[in-house]
């Protein structure tokens, strides 16, 4: 069981660094969103991660059984909301990166800045 | 079993995303970052997040994955440079280096499933107490998030409408004419593309007997999502989810004109506007009755039934802005031409 608790908080890092490295090393903007969706998504395992109970079952209640132990109810509704509010921001990201793609021609974030620079 | 089953999902995530870092095909990064999705969701139901799963599969490997894919149809599927091999060293040394930081912070992190660490100690006991005695609605998620914390939510609903409203300003530009004139040839192969698009699957004939059966079939589901929420998992922000991905299927069997023709886009306006304002309207009304912001318990004469109309209308704010959003966004990224 502490074996597993470390593993999930080892992939918990390793999966926040694979998103960010494709945020500060790609020149694709795309890319670059995709790359911070694998960073949300790695918080989002953290905090669901920490909110588990040892023996405990999803926070449903049901009737007739007794001393029943639940996971933690509070990050599961925080993490909830914020999965929706996510793709929402994303959302309007792609919006952007659209409209960029129009202005500009290109959506690789060397060209914008060659096209800015003149 | 189970700890084997959580260490395979893991490791087929990180796998995963490293194929998604790595490949130059953007259209193939899309696709496996739904896979990522469907991976992820699945991890969550072993840790005991049932309504969050199901808001992952939903939301993540279904939407975002068909708006990804709207926004390549409009700028371009492949990258076209790699990372210089400088940029690309000091960005894996710091990347690097921060890893080895948090794998070394996590030795001092609680262990695993410990019910004596401090996240389980302050308000989670008393929010799964009270819910069975204030609320008494089976599902502690739904009723701490549209009871206890009925103001965050309110709040991320009104994230969700601005970020909607966001999309529609940005797609109402029309763009500037670019310098570089295109070639008559280029321009042709788009503008059949556009026909075949705009007619979505019409001419295919399995798609669109699967797709037909299966519609109905989704919106019911959605729709008993969205109102089972108080009993199992579920609730608003997934049904709005799910209703939404059911509207989007039709709109790629029979056509973007179709569809907005079934929902138009003022009703869609309408919805996303709406629903914000239903949530508000039952705090305001809530207070009219000597209550505060979103007491529900003043609703009704026995306050657990009130409790109930709270949440269940409520809940129906949360789903119709959702849908809301969601589809205007699809159909902002779906409606938009090739420039």
């Amino acid at each position: 069981m502490e074996l597993l608790g470390l593993y999930h908080y080892w992939v918990f890092a390793v999966l926040l660094m694979i998103g960010f490295y494709a945020v500060i090393s790609k020149s694709n903007l795309i890319k670059k969103l995709i790359g911070l969706s694998i960073f949300q998504a790695a918080v989002f395992l953290l905090y669901i991660t920490m909110g588990k109970v040892a023996g405990g079952t999803a926070p449903i209640i049901q009737a007739g059984v007794e001393n029943a132990v639940f996971s933690n109810p509070l990050p599961q509704v925080l993490i909830l909301t914020a999965i929706v509010v996510g793709i929402s921001t994303m959302a309007l990201g792609l919006g952007i990166v659209v409209r960029i793609k129009e202005e500009y021609g290109s959506i690789e974030e060397r060209d914008i800045q060659e096209i800015d620079r003149r | 079993m189970t700890i084997i089953f959580g260490v395979f999902l893991l490791t087929l995530m990180v796998i995963t995303a490293l194929a998604i870092v790595h490949t130059q095909h953007l259209f193939v990064a899309v696709i496996l970052s739904g896979i990522f999705s469907l991976l992820m969701a699945a991890n969550f139901f072993l840790l005991d997040a049932a309504d969050v799963a199901l808001t992952e599969a939903a939301i993540g490997a279904g939407i975002s994955t068909v708006l990804f894919l709207g926004a390549l149809t409009l700028t371009g599927e492949a990258e076209r440079y790699r990372s210089s091999s400088v940029n690309r060293v000091v960005a894996l040394g710091v990347v690097a280096a921060i890893t080895l930081m948090v794998i070394y912070a996590t030795f001092d992190k609680p262990a695993f499933g410990d019910p004596q660490t401090p996240v389980q100690q302050h308000v989670a006991p008393w929010y799964i107490d009270t819910t069975a005695n204030d609320i008494d609605i089976p599902n502690v998620v739904t009723a701490v998030l549209a009871s206890f914390r009925g103001y965050d939510t309110l709040g991320e609903v009104f994230v969700v409408l601005t970020a909607g409203i966001g999309i529609l300003f940005l797609f109402s530009a029309t763009p500037t004419r670019r310098k570089k004139p295109q070639t008559e040839q280029e321009s042709e192969v788009e503008s059949t593309a556009e026909i075949k698009f705009g007619e979505g699957l019409r001419h295919f004939l399995i798609p669109q007997v699967v797709g037909r059966l299966l519609i109905p079939f989704i919106l019911l589901f959605g729709l008993y999502v969205q109102f089972h929420g108080d009993y199992g998992p579920g609730g608003g922000f997934q049904a709005g989810a799910i209703i939404a991905a059911a509207i989007i299927l039709y709109a790629l069997l029979e056509g973007e004109a179709r569809a907005l023709r079934v929902i138009p886009q003022w009703v869609l306006t309408g919805m996303m506007a709406g629903g914000a304002i239903l949530y508000s309207a039952v705090g305001v009304v809530c207070m009219m009755l000597d209550g505060n912001f979103l007491e529900y318990s003043v609703l009704a004469a026995d306050p657990i039934t009130g409790q109930h109309i709270g949440i269940i209308v409520i809940e129906a704010g949360v789903g119709i802005t959702v849908t809301g959003v969601l589809l205007s966004i699809f159909h902002a990224f779906a409606g938009r031409r090739r420039f």
